[in-house]
Formats: C-alpha cells, structure tokens, sequence
C-alpha cells in the first residue's frame, strides 16, 4: 500500500514535469518560428557589417508581414541546401536592375537580390542568382555579441 | 474568466506546435492537380499534410510524392504540386524555356497532373527544397474520396526523367 502511493506521487511528479517541458518548448518554438530568434554568425561575407562569431538577433515578424526592403540584412535558406542559413543585404527586390558580375539582370516577381557586404568575398545572388522570398526566414534588427558592440541595425 | 485566459495562453503554442511538426489539414483549392484533387468542381478536397516526414537533415521525398511549397513567384501562396524530377535528374519540359533541364542541386522538378492548367515547373523552372513546407499524404474529406495518396509518376510523364 505505501509503495503504491509514493509509485502515484512519483509518477504525478513525473507527468506534471513532462507536461511543464512540452508548455515551454512549444511556447519557444512558436517564439522563435513567428517572432525573433538568436543567430550566431560565422564567416566574412557580411563584414564589416557584421564579423564572424557575431550573434545577432533576427526578427521574423517582418518577414510574414512583408516588411522587407532594399537595404535589410536579412537570414535566409540557402537555396541548393535547406539545412544551411545565409545573412545578406537585400540589394534589389522584385522589378529592380541589378548588376550579376557580368551583365545587368531584372529581379523576378517574388524573389530578391541578396549581397553580401563584403563584395570581394561573398558568396551571394551573383552567383546563385535571385533567392525566392520563401526562403526569407527574418531580418536581422541588432546585434547582441560581442556586448561592447551592441549595434541596432536599421 | 483568467482561466479562459491562460489556457489560451498554453493552448494556442501548443496547436501551433503541433500543426508546426506533424501536419495538419488544408483545402486544395484550383484544378490542376486534377484527377488526383477534386475530380469534379463541386466537391473539394481536404488533404492531410506531413509536415514531420520533411524534418531533418535527409529529407524523405522521391520522384511521384505529391508537396507543397510556397510559390516562388508568391510568397504568400501555397501550392500542390507533384515531384517529377529531384536533383541531378535531367528531365524533359513540356513548354518550357529550354527542352531538357538538369535540376541542381537541393532542388526539385514538380508538376501538377493536370498538364496546361497548372502553373509549375514548365513555367517558373526548377524550385528550391526550402521552399517544400510539407508531404501530401491522404485526402480526409470528403468521406467518399478518403485515401492514402500514392506515390507515382503519372503515366504520361513516365519517360520525363532523361538520365538520373
């Protein structure tokens, strides 16, 4: 008998935990699928904007409500590889004239240009071309690490 | 009237979550996905879709599985489209700027059955997997349409696949 109710506190413990985890993790997967998330930034192509080991905070509220302009950093969906994440510069959007390294080249309706800032070594639209604004995942609004380098992005 | 409130608070995370993860119902709407979705203009559709068999490194799709993505000239539109070719696959267009095309890497070829009422790859070339936002994978509604959808190429798109 004592055994069997101290088994029933344990597992009510148990369960009240397991279901305290699930509340927090879908409260922060909706936080960072619809509102704002931290990035951590590797690699040169966004200096001197943004250096390597950099983390940033993105904001994908803008992103559904369609709040992109010329000029944003935005994180983006590499198109040949879904699993990886870009940071670039929104250099032309739907309709603009952009030059492709080599020619000039119309954005396509519901694509945009992305750059990186770091023009001689950047992987970037020039390469892959326009990006599908599917791809859009947020836009980066400030950067939070290193802290004496706090940085609103506007 | 606070306890409304909070299991507000708890229940819409967690539906968003799940819808998020797993999948969840949708409309298919238009005809060009026709005989598969609505085969006649009366009654709609309403598919189940996968979302959780598309998480993940690899994702799980082959050639015939029926997706939706988002468009790529819309962002804000959903489409449901049919796999014809996946990548390093050179297939045969139908009305397209080029006859053959290779499609690139992390990329798909997608079709809608219903060939000339459907706005695809013939039209805006090979898309992009990120856009793919989930797997189409039974018709739930209405009771007399409920299936499992299959896996297959239609017939005659059967020879678009030149060398894989």
């Amino acid at each position: 008998m004592v055994v069997n109710s101290n088994f029933t506190g344990v597992l009510k413990k148990f369960s009240g935990t397991l279901w305290y985890l699930v509340k927090f993790g879908c409260v922060t997967h909706c936080v960072m699928e619809y509102f704002g998330d931290f990035v951590f930034c590797t690699g040169p192509s966004m200096e001197p904007t943004i250096y390597t080991n950099n983390v940033v905070i993105s904001d994908q509220m803008s992103v559904w409500m369609k709040r992109i302009d010329k000029g944003d950093i935005v994180i983006a969906k590499l198109p040949h590889d879904r699993n990886q994440l870009i940071c670039k510069r929104v250099t032309g959007l739907p309709g603009d004239r952009v030059w492709a390294g080599y020619s000039y080249q119309k954005v396509p309706r519901g694509h945009v240009w992305l750059e990186g800032d770091n023009k001689k070594n950047s992987t970037d639209s020039r390469e892959y071309g326009p990006i599908p604004q599917g791809l859009l995942r947020g836009k980066v609004i400030c950067r939070i690490w290193p802290l004496n380098d706090l940085k609103i992005f506007s | 009237m606070f306890r409304i409130f909070k299991s507000m608070l708890v229940g819409i995370p967690i539906s968003i979550t799940f819808c998020d993860s797993i999948g969840y119902v949708a409309r298919v709407d238009g005809t060009s996905m026709q005989p598969v979705f609505n085969p006649d203009r009366n009654h709609q559709d309403y598919v189940f879709l996968n979302r959780w068999i598309i998480k993940g490194d690899d994702i799980g799709l082959q050639r015939g599985d029926i997706v939706s993505l988002v468009s790529p000239k819309d962002p804000g539109q959903k489409i449901i489209k049919r796999i014809v070719g996946v990548e390093g696959d050179v297939v045969s267009t139908l009305d397209y700027k080029s006859n053959v095309v290779k499609v690139p890497q992390g990329h798909i070829w997608v079709e809608g059955d219903h060939v000339g009422h459907s706005m695809d790859s013939n039209m805006f070339g090979p898309v992009s997997m990120g856009l793919v936002t989930a797997k189409a994978s039974s018709i739930i509604w209405p009771p007399s349409r409920w299936q499992y959808l299959k896996s297959e190429v239609p017939v005659h798109r059967l020879n678009a696949i030149i060398t894989s």
